[in-house]
């Protein structure tokens, strides 16, 4: 089982892009489960979210704690990656929307063997939509690392969701991502 | 990840799934009155109905007493009545959740297990249902999204059954399964249908044949009115059990009143409700890989409760630990636990027992609460009591 928890705001989609890689995941027939952690509903305010993928059916019905992913999607709180890689597992991986600063990462307060990628989502998505989008940009770069599920899937997710020029964009922004996301030495 | 075996299932939210499942119901009537966390449920039906999805009336009430009242009234006219609510939306139900069971509305209803006030709070504990314990509805339990949307399915066929005629409960926790995204196998329309054909209520409102319902019942009839319901709504198990196997034959999924597991030469016993039996299940077969003797039972049908199993499950338990998401405030216990005791008493098993009260408003019932309780447990039986009858787990002191 795969345990990912995400980090973002409110109004950024976190909670959207779990749920997107958990229908995908189970679209392409694995076991996924997929969760927010409802705190206030402000636009702005840290919001977290959970997504478990496995083999066989999950059974567990609550919150991650020691996940072997965290995706930090809002750039600001990818700066402070300490805090909200807390309880991350000691070879787990870290997912960070770096902006330009795609190297500039002091690693040294992670467990060793935590593997870290980054992204500059904004620039993606201003180039590919005309405006800031960084949970989608933040899926691309995941699902790279993963191998799974497959754009295919994922793109027949994103149709269902959202219409017109939209899903075309987040195309655009998911295979981007998906060929720009960057190991952190 | 492992190669990839085709599992043909499709993702949906508990909310979504219990929609899903009153759509291929073809219900005639849904009022409702919008709540966190069953919003979704009813916001779905109405899309559903605005699409020409489904040919329903919907009614958007101004209340959840007017709600459930409309669902009363469309109930006795013969329509297939379902709505949805959850804490605060329940208790404001409540004195026509009564009068539904009594006047034998085969009314279905979701309810997103939501804690009560005060203080506010939108999540999950059991206070909703268990203040609407004693209605004479029949209270089903669901452990994950699965489960939503087949008991949803089986509680039209459950509470429409001739025998029966009582209004159904399908809960679900609030959040938890509400707003969970998980897999789950879908029927067809045709399947459900032929599962839950329309059929016509017996005592349905005729202008051409009138009839008094609701009528006043003074001293002299007042208490053979309520026999009545005491003696319709203990066939509800045989009605689950007929309901359940014939769901299972579109399925292939068959519901028990109870879910035990583990339970072949289990000394631990822990019961509970709703999506924990689950959690309580993943802990239990690690425990189970050690060694201890440890067993989880779910139960799927909560009211009316299923005694005769519970006492057969519990006969030869050392110990028993009740997991209760729910207060009597200033009584025995939790609700369930005072079940459980009364049911050990008048069956004669005589087993140290004791009672959790956890994640009331939400507190997540994380696996290392299961693990230390079950430890706790362990320990308890090697001294062979509980220093405490009442725990409350996970609560800061």
């Amino acid at each position: 089982m795969i345990e990912i928890r995400w980090h973002g705001r409110g109004g950024q989609g976190v909670v959207t892009v779990g749920d997107i890689l958990a229908r995908a995941v189970i679209l392409e027939g694995r076991y996924a489960q997929h969760f927010p952690e409802f705190g206030p509903e402000r636009s702005g305010a840290p919001v977290k979210a959970f997504t478990r993928i496995a083999d066989e059916p999950i059974e567990i019905h609550s919150g991650v704690y020691n996940p072997d992913i965290v995706v930090v999607i809002d750039p600001g709180m990818s700066r402070d990656f300490k805090l909200y890689s807390e309880g991350l597992k000691e070879d787990g991986m870290l997912f960070l929307n770096l902006g330009d600063n795609i190297s500039g990462v002091d690693k040294s307060t992670l467990p060793l063997r935590v593997k870290v990628y980054g992204l500059n989502a904004k620039k993606i998505s201003v180039e590919e939509a005309g405006r800031p989008i960084f949970n989608i940009p933040m899926l691309g770069g995941l699902v790279k690392v993963l191998r799974m599920p497959s754009l295919d899937i994922i793109e027949e997710v994103l149709s269902k969701r959202f219409s017109g020029e939209l899903v075309e964009a987040n195309i655009r922004i998911l295979r981007r991502a998906y060929n720009e996301v960057k190991l952190i030495d | 990840m492992s190669e990839l075996k085709q599992v043909r299932k499709i993702a949906l939210t508990g909310d979504e799934a219990v929609a899903y499942a009153a759509k291929q119901a073809d219900v005639d009537v849904i009022a409702a009155y919008p709540i966190t966390p069953q919003t979704i449920i009813v916001e779905r039906l109405s899309k559903y109905v605005a699409d020409g999805e489904l040919n329903a009336a919907f009614i958007q009430a101004e209340s959840e007493h007017s709600a459930i009242s409309i669902c009363l009234g469309a109930a006795l006219a013969g329509a297939r009545t379902f709505t949805s609510t959850a804490s605060q939306g329940l208790a404001l139900m409540h004195e026509v959740l009564h009068i539904a069971s009594s006047m034998r509305a085969p009314i279905v209803m979701a309810i997103a297990n939501r804690a009560l006030n005060s203080p506010l709070n939108i999540h999950c504990d059991h206070s909703d249902i268990m203040n609407a314990r004693d209605t004479g509805w029949v209270h089903l339990f669901a452990n994950n999204v699965q489960q939503a949307y087949d008991l949803t399915i089986m509680a039209f066929k459950i509470a429409e059954d001739p025998e029966l005629l009582l209004p159904v409960s399908v809960n679900l926790d609030g959040f938890i399964l509400t707003h969970s995204v998980e897999p789950l196998e879908v029927l067809s329309d045709e399947d459900v249908q032929s599962y839950i054909p329309h059929i016509p209520y017996p005592y349905r409102i005729d202008f051409d044949r009138p009839l008094a319902y609701g009528v006043m019942a003074l001293p002299d009839t007042y208490m053979e009115f309520r026999r009545q319901l005491y003696e319709v709504i203990i066939k509800a198990p045989k009605v689950f059990r007929k309901a359940s196997e014939s769901f299972s034959k579109i399925s292939g999924r068959l519901y028990n009143l109870i879910a035990p597991y583990f339970l072949e030469d289990a000394e631990i016993i822990v019961l509970a409700l709703g999506s924990t039996v689950e959690t309580l299940r993943y802990v239990a077969r690690k425990f189970r890989g050690r060694n201890v003797k440890i067993g989880v039972v779910g139960l799927t049908m909560y009211r009316p409760f299923p005694e005769k199993e519970i006492a057969d499950t519990l006969a030869n338990a050392k110990c028993v630990a009740v997991m209760d998401r729910a207060y009597s405030y200033g009584g025995v216990g939790g609700p369930l636990y005072t079940d459980i005791l009364s049911t050990l008493y008048k069956n004669g098993i005589r087993t140290m027992i004791a009672d959790f009260i956890y994640g009331l408003g939400g507190r997540d019932f994380k696996l290392t609460d299961a693990e230390e309780l079950f430890s706790k447990l362990v320990k308890s039986v090697e001294v062979g009591r509980f220093d405490q009858d009442i725990y409350w787990w996970g609560v800061r002191e």
